[in-house]
């Protein structure tokens, strides 16, 4: 008899570690987040596209390379000069392509369904910036990288999608078969966060 | 390890950075016209000078788009970037656009 396969988190088998980690550093809190619905959106932003996608998630593009705002359940973040991605924690992923394909066709625009792309890692407290630099070229001070900034960056070995949700809050969205690693690098960046027993 | 800055998302770590050869190569105005030694120069023939080039770069770590770069040869040093159709730094350079 065929095995039953159930859906599971990429990184369900680090939420242990990485909670153990939280619960031992102080200043340092890790988890795997819930799935979102992504969708890859291009547009020109110049043209009446924009204005028109921008009306239906209530919120403009943002035009400012690495930069991202909030819609009513998601994100809509940069990626690049036409380019962005809009999160829905809520939305079917299908059919929150339909819907904004439906939306930007219209303008020569596309959207593409890349929910299942990436996987996002959530890092809050404050050592995240300490620990992040010790894996991320970026200046990642709170001057040069406020609340509100993004960007598509390395940390360590592996190309990540960097948020800045609050002054010590980052969301890190990362390919799902590299999201193994990440944890791995973060578990191991963490080592000299640890109190000496 | 030098900072390249992207036209787009600003200075970034050479890593990010992906090399694409000579830019300014432009198309032959006639294509029918051409020998096949103008075609082997067109396709293959690179400049190779010792000092500032034009050169394809591209983001491809980061916002994944290309733009060209005015490089010295001789020091690594990049003396400008810019987004495709906008003009690189007005600098001497010695390359020579074939075709």
């Amino acid at each position: 008899m065929a095995d039953i396969l159930y859906r599971t988190h990429p990184l369900e088998n680090r939420r242990a570690a990485l909670a153990e980690l939280s619960g031992r550093v102080e200043g340092l809190t890790v988890y795997p987040e819930d799935p979102v619905a992504a969708v890859d959106l291009r547009v020109d932003p110049a043209g009446p596209g924009a204005d028109a996608v921008g009306r239906a998630l209530g919120t403009a593009l943002p035009v400012e390379p690495n930069t991202w705002t909030h819609t009513v359940d998601g994100q809509l973040v940069w990626l690049g000069p036409d380019e962005w991605l809009v999160t829905s924690a809520g939305a079917d992923p299908q059919e929150f392509e339909r819907e904004l394909g439906w939306v930007v066709s219209a303008y020569d625009g596309s959207a593409v369904d890349v929910s299942a792309q990436r996987t996002s890692l959530r890092l809050h407290g404050g050592l995240a910036r300490e620990l992040l630099s010790l894996g991320c070229a970026l200046d990642l001070r709170p001057s040069a990288f406020p609340a509100g900034a993004c960007a598509q960056t390395y940390v360590g070995q592996t190309v990540v999608l960097l948020l800045a949700l609050g002054p010590d809050d980052f969301r890190l969205f990362v390919r799902q078969s590299f999201a193994g690693y990440l944890a791995d690098w973060v578990l191991d960046a963490a080592e000299e966060f640890r109190a000496f027993p | 390890m030098q900072l390249i800055h992207c036209p787009w998302c600003g200075p970034r770590e050479e890593v990010e950075f992906h090399y694409g050869g000579q830019a300014e190569i432009t198309y032959p105005e006639r294509p029918a016209e051409l020998s096949d030694q103008d075609w082997a120069e067109y396709v293959f023939y690179r400049d190779n000078p010792k000092g500032p080039f034009a050169e394809r770069w591209s983001h491809s770590a980061g916002c994944r788009r290309w733009f060209n770069a005015l490089r010295d040869t001789h020091t690594y040093r990049f003396l400008g970037t810019a987004k495709p159709g906008e003009p690189l730094p007005n600098t001497q350079r010695n390359t020579e656009v074939r075709v």
